[in-house]
């Protein structure tokens, strides 16, 4: 599973690097951006979909695979 | 405003200087909810209140039928002269697309979690020295505590000297009270505050240093460094917005606290729920809403807008809407997934909402360290701002028992 954030969707609401920032960061802008390639693994996978569930903008999506 | 007849209809006459509407809007909201869901009024030159999340939404994201040449509701229709579009008298605030963008990225990375975290010692220093101001068993942590955070921290932020900070406190009071003034009026109303500006941009210009102030003055546009109108415009944004929005949120945070004698045990006892209780505060309490004005004739939502309608756009109410939050209206302060439009949606999100929420929880944080027991002196001694921002002014606490 990966999870990606669309950067036309971000406004830097700042929920999900705040919730997870395992794996979330912000640019120098202030908005969301992935760690890494986003991959999610057993135990990530419920924090992304905290941080998913928070996102005012709904900029992050979680790919199932 | 308070010359205008008691509203009797919500739905046909809102007025957010509406003595019940200031007193507890919630239920007005909530029954706009259910009948309308956009209300009218012909207040103000007439305009509309979305009361629902999913109308909110909507206008909010929607530059191309609303403009935010003007966010704060006037006594009339707009002037002609309230109208410097694109660019407004406060960028990014008052701008819209495409020079909204160009203004928002200067501003940003001053206001980004990076820079604005470091400013977490500071903020916890300033807190203390506030509470150990405070005497008696009574205080005013609305007067005395709330008030004083932003604009400390906005003075440090903008480089101001240090000695100023009760003139400086003025000028917000001008700038605050003088904002729905005839526009005349609040150039003279105003001249002092610019004129104490332009002498600090100049003394910046002559003594460049790591603030605000100076960034401002040397950021550049494609090689150009900001028309000075537009670095005044931009300080004074960060007065307008920075200030009573953050003391409101605090403020209504304590009252809250002071109120629910189990959530303040809870976060004194469990101090890891602070982030999740922060963000409940914002939604429930969310203190700011900001208006837009119709770009041109059109029928929106099921209305026949008029162009230079006022929108006011009812952040709190949409962060009460039970089709997007379950149990909407009550304060859960371990609510897991609490996705609040406190600061926003869409480009003009709150750019300084990085610097609230750390101004928010640092001066809950130190006030319940410092009392971990307060509650209400006097309930009916409360009073609560009107206009587009909402909290609790006077607040008196008891904080030891008598």
């Amino acid at each position: 599973m990966k999870v990606s954030i669309d950067p036309a969707l971000c406004q830097g609401q700042g929920r999900c690097f705040s919730i997870a920032p395992a794996i979330f960061d912000f640019d120098d802008l202030g908005n969301g951006v992935v760690i890494g390639d986003g991959t999610l693994n057993a135990e990530s996978v419920a924090l992304a979909r905290l941080a998913q569930s928070n996102c005012p903008e709904h900029a992050i999506f979680i790919e199932e695979s | 405003m308070t010359d205008r007849p008691p509203v009797k209809d919500f739905a046909t006459e809102w007025d957010h200087a509406d003595p019940q509407w200031v007193a507890d809007p919630y239920p007005i909201w909530e029954d706009l909810r259910e009948r309308c869901p956009v209300a009218h009024t012909e207040r103000y030159g007439g305009g509309w209140f979305p009361a629902t999340h999913a109308g909110v939404s909507a206008i909010a994201k929607d530059t191309e039928n609303f403009t935010s040449r003007t966010v704060i509701i006037g006594n009339g229709r707009p002037s002609e002269l309230d109208l410097p579009a694109p660019i407004g008298v406060a960028p990014p605030i008052t701008s819209d697309p495409p020079f909204h963008a160009i203004a928002r990225k200067l501003l940003l990375p001053a206001f980004a979690p990076g820079p604005i975290n470091a400013l977490e010692p500071m903020i916890r220093e300033l807190c203390g020295r506030l509470l150990d101001g405070l005497e008696g068993d009574v205080i005013n942590a609305g007067m005395e505590y709330a008030k004083y955070i932003p604009p400390s921290v906005i003075r440090t932020m903008l480089g101001f000297p240090e000695d100023d900070i009760e003139k400086f406190i003025d000028f917000i009071n001008i700038v605050l009270e003088g904002i729905d003034h005839p526009l005349e009026q609040r150039i003279e109303e105003f001249t002092p505050v610019e004129e104490y500006f332009v002498a600090q941009m100049d003394e910046h210009i002559a003594n460049p240093r790591d603030d605000l102030t100076s960034y401002l003055l040397n950021v550049e546009i494609e090689g150009q460094k900001l028309q000075p109108e537009h670095v005044f415009g931009t300080m004074v944004l960060v007065l307008i917005a920075g200030i009573d929005t953050t003391w409101s949120a605090i403020g209504s945070a304590i009252w809250h606290l002071a109120n629910h004698p189990d959530d303040l045990a809870r976060l004194v006892n469990e101090p890891e729920l602070m982030p999740v209780a922060i963000e409940e505060f914002l939604r429930f309490y969310a203190p700011v809403t900001m208006a837009r004005l119709v770009k041109h004739d059109m029928e929106y939502l099921g209305c026949a807008m008029k162009e230079d309608d006022w929108i006011l756009l009812g952040f709190p109410a949409a962060n009460r809407d039970p089709s997007i939050f379950a149990d909407a209206d009550k304060f859960i302060i371990d609510r897991a997934q609490n996705r609040h439009v406190a600061f926003g949606l869409g480009i003009h999100r709150c750019a300084g909402s990085n610097l609230a929420r750390l101004e928010l929880r640092v001066a809950i944080e130190e006030f319940i360290k410092r009392y971990p027991r307060f509650e209400l002196s006097d309930a009916s001694a409360v009073t609560w701002a009107s206009g587009q921002i909402r909290g609790p002014r006077e607040l008196p606490i008891r904080v030891r028992a008598s």
